[in-house]
């Protein structure tokens, strides 16, 4: 298993999901954004913090990079991919995903641990017969990431299983619609989310809960 | 070449947090009876051929799902 992990100029968080790739047990490698390439990779990172100075709206020019062609051509033959923060912004900038991600609604830049809940259409559960605990812990930090989509188009998402994370009730952090922290596409190879994974892989940080996120991801490629 | 201005706003009904700061800003400085203040953004370009605008717009410029936007020429060439 492969990850290929973008870095766009204004990128930040490449490191922490190259080693959040690796602490799956998985290899990784940076894939520079005029690198057209993804031969050898299994699935994709967009990563977080910013692209192209995020001029006209975060994520709208990034949409255009040789490297996000070459993710469009992947994903629609049903490779993984996650974007997370500034990449979620990208996928839905590069219709990848559906809705948008407008400013907070304090105005104000929020960075603080918090908790997701994980939304699945596959019921888990523990070796014991047990329900699983889908609740995550992990960091979110942006100014941009209030997640909009018309009510029609909400509706529809839930109804088809396409919200992947929901902020906890009352901890929505920037006044995204139904809580939704996290949308996937129809297919459900494609996942974006606000908060950051990648920053909890690590006891010493006091979660490895984002680690669950990327093998989620991984593994919701499709055969090709 | 023809100049164009565009003008794009957050679409009616969505939450324009930015219009909302600027709003509640203005009455301390003694400006009172003003209200639904948005704040978007202007693009100004020379463009030779004017009818791609709009599909400019839809594709970049703005994002259709969020913004509204209006097209304006700015020195009468059609």
């Amino acid at each position: 298993m492969r990850w290929g992990v973008l870095q766009f100029p204004g990128s930040c968080d490449e490191r922490d999901a190259v080693n959040a790739c690796e602490r799956t047990s998985a290899e990784a490698r940076l894939v520079w954004h005029e690198e057209r390439d993804l031969d050898g990779i299994d699935a994709v990172v967009v990563p977080g913090g910013f692209s192209y100075g995020d001029y006209l709206r975060a994520g709208a020019i990034a949409r255009f990079s040789p490297a996000m062609e070459a993710v469009s051509e992947f994903a629609a033959a049903g490779g993984p991919v996650l974007g997370i923060c500034n990449g979620f912004q990208v996928l839905c900038e590069a219709g990848l995903l559906p809705g948008a991600l407008l400013l907070n609604e304090s105005l104000r830049f929020t960075c603080r641990q918090l908790d997701l809940i994980e939304e699945s259409s596959v019921e888990l559960t523990t070796p014991e017969g047990g329900k699983v605990d889908t609740r995550l812990s992990i960091p979110a930090k942006h100014g941009e990431g209030r997640y909009y989509a018309p009510d029609g188009m909400l509706d529809e998402l839930e109804e088809r299983g396409q919200v992947a994370y929901r902020y906890a009730p009352g901890q929505n952090p920037n006044g995204s619609a139904r809580d939704i922290a996290g949308v996937r596409n129809e297919r459900g190879n494609v996942v974006g989310l606000m908060p950051h994974p990648e920053h909890a892989v690590d006891p010493l940080t006091g979660s490895t809960d984002g680690l669950r996120v990327f093998e989620a991801v991984a593994a919701a490629g499709v055969a090709a | 070449m023809p100049r164009a201005r565009v003008l794009i706003r957050p679409k009616e009904g969505i939450l324009d947090p930015q219009g909302k700061a600027v709003e509640r800003a203005l009455p301390a400085l003694g400006f009172e009876g003003i209200e639904h203040v948005h704040v978007g953004r202007m693009v100004e370009l020379d463009v030779e051929d004017p009818a791609r605008l709009g599909e400019l717009c839809e594709k970049l410029l703005a994002n259709p799902l969020i913004e509204d936007y209006e097209i304006e020429q700015l020195d009468g060439a059609a």
